[in-house]
């Protein structure tokens, strides 16, 4: 199986503060990769690290590689925003462009990027909602704000958002963490139907989420990589005595 | 502990609700008080020029003459050339500041900035006549009129003293209203939203411009208003540059009048009641002028505010 990212011998800080340990870590091509763990056990910073989010909070810092595609993303030489636009990513509140409409949303990083050639950006809005399973919802009301939209609606619309500059991996920080059980349904329907065209690598709090949705499934526990592995081993058959005690309940 | 009774609670909770209502009812007898005020002191003149006192160009108390509109003239576009200084200069501040500044720059900055606004109005005249005016005919006048001197607008002597400077003053008197202002509408901008679009692989200037600064438009724009209204109402330093002539030209470079300054500069001297009264007509048009403009103001916040349609705020 192809690894599209590999994370080697990772960590960040905050200030003082060590959030993720020495981590390293592959993430498979057109997999489901889940993150789970308690509260503060650095999974979120570390998925922040994967597209180099994390360095713009003030007083923040890296060390080690993660390479996409081969290429160390943290190399000197390479553009941030370049790596931003391969790795897109969905936060845990849905965070639309109140001042956008539901079409602009999604058109936002095409007037950054410019559209791929020989395509409009009606035929990518269009595509982009589609592929989040919206566009029947608000095919007649592109010109409506985004905020109009339910709260999930709202984050599919950021899915689409993120999907329509064409990113090679989707990381997704606790993306049903604000939302009701039908739409955490429906995203976690989406989300196994997006993983043939892209790598997804997401946060959960929940771990029956991870069960129903990720191929593979890393356990962080204070910062550390407990465990990695297929998810249905990690799950029934866990190696590490805390892993065994978190899936079951004992903690977290 | 002694708990309260739920009557004397309910009894507290009633007692406030008045008070904070007779605040607020406070406010509005206040306004009509002064308008009441303004159309009592001005009923000779307006007995005696009627609307011509507001469509009348020529201001000539010798003479007995009092038509305010280069008045009103004057302190529109002193106005309007201050804020054209002032607004992107601000913007600049707030956007450095709030999104760009290192911690050690902020702080001091912010606290300079803000200085500013504390300088007494007179202050900020005495360096306009010793330091700005001089600078304007010897300097700032010449390179206008060389390069951009096919305009009506800077053609003409120089005096130094007029629109221009006053203008000018009027742009550093309200930089940092505008500035602390917008500041703050860039601070309150959530991260969320800043993250929403560095996710997409836009850089930091993109960023400011397509998420932060539209998320804090009506914000900015309040501050702008409120701006407007500091340099509406200035009296003491634009009368210490603006040359004082109550006339209309196109000119920049020419002197100038605003309905604050006159009231200020012959007010001592206005012994005849027609004038007096002038006087206090010309108030009651700055005061309709500033409503004017406010309520122009917030139909403009909350149409931006409101737009695109169907906009539910966060």
């Amino acid at each position: 199986m192809d690894t599209r990212l590999l994370v080697e011998d990772f960590s960040a800080w905050y200030g003082q503060t060590q959030a993720v340990k020495n981590v390293t870590l592959p993430v498979y091509a057109s997999q489901v990769t889940a993150i789970i763990g308690p509260s503060g056990c650095g999974k979120s910073t570390f998925i922040r690290c994967l597209n180099r989010l994390h360095e713009v909070i003030p007083g923040t810092r890296t060390r080690g590689r993660v390479l996409l595609d081969g290429q160390n993303i943290y190399d000197d030489k390479v553009d941030p925003a370049e790596i931003r636009r391969r790795v897109g990513m969905v936060f845990q509140k849905p965070n639309p462009f109140p001042t956008m409409s539901i079409f602009d949303n999604v058109a936002a990083g095409l007037r950054v990027h410019g559209l791929p050639p020989g395509t409009t950006a009606e035929e990518v809005v269009e595509k982009s909602l589609k592929m989040v399973g919206l566009w029947d919802e608000v095919a007649d009301r592109l010109q409506d704000s985004g905020v109009s939209l339910s709260g999930g609606q709202q984050q599919r619309l950021c899915i689409a958002r993120a999907l329509a500059v064409e990113p090679e991996v989707l990381l997704m920080d606790e993306p049903c963490s604000a939302l009701d059980p039908v739409s955490t349904l429906k995203i976690e329907e989406l989300i196994k139907g997006l993983k043939e065209k892209y790598t997804i690598v997401i946060v959960t709090h929940n771990m029956h989420q991870a069960a129903r949705v990720a191929d593979y499934t890393a356990f962080f526990l204070n910062g550390q990589l407990i465990e990695y592995g297929v998810t249905s081993d990690i799950f029934t058959n866990p190696r590490d005595q805390r892993t065994e005690d978190y899936i079951t309940g004992r903690f977290g | 502990m002694q708990m309260p009774s739920p009557k004397s609670r309910r009894w507290g909770d009633s007692l406030f609700r008045g008070l904070t209502f007779l605040a607020a009812l406070g406010m509005i007898g206040l306004v009509m008080v002064i308008a009441v005020q303004l159309i009592r002191g001005s009923q000779l003149a307006f007995t005696h020029f009627g609307l011509g006192f507001v469509t009348g160009s020529r201001w000539d108390p010798v003479h007995g003459a009092f038509g305010s509109l280069p008045l009103v003239y004057g302190t529109i576009v002193s106005s309007l050339i201050a804020l054209l200084i002032a607004v992107p200069l601000s913007l600049g501040i707030a956007i450095y500041l709030a999104e760009l500044a290192p911690h050690w720059v902020r702080t001091p900055v912010s606290f300079l900035v803000e200085l500013l606004a504390a300088i007494p109005s007179v202050v900020y005249g005495l360096w306009g006549v010793f330091v700005l005016v001089p600078l304007v005919r010897t300097a700032l006048e010449p390179f206008l009129q060389r390069t951009l001197g096919w305009l009506p607008f800077f053609q003409g002597t120089y005096y130094g003293f007029g629109m221009l400077a006053a203008g000018i003053i009027l742009a550093i008197m309200i930089i940092p209203t505008i500035s602390a202002v917008s500041r703050e509408v860039l601070l309150a901008v959530p991260n969320s939203q800043r993250e929403a679009m560095l996710a997409l692989g836009a850089t930091r200037w993109e960023t400011i411009k397509m998420a932060v600064l539209p998320y804090g438009r009506s914000g900015i724009l309040g501050a702008v208003i409120l701006g407007l209204g500091r340099a509406i109402g200035e009296t003491m330093a634009v009368t210490m540059v603006i040359g004082n002539r109550p006339q209309i030209s196109p000119s920049v470079f020419e002197l100038a009048q605003t309905i604050a300054s006159i009231i200020a500069n012959e007010f001592s001297e206005a012994f005849d009641e027609l004038h007096l009264s002038a006087l206090v007509m010309a108030g009651l048009v700055l005061f309709v002028v500033t409503l004017l403009l406010n309520i122009l103001a917030r139909l403009l916040v909350w149409r931006v505010a409101r737009a695109p349609e169907g906009v539910t705020r966060e």
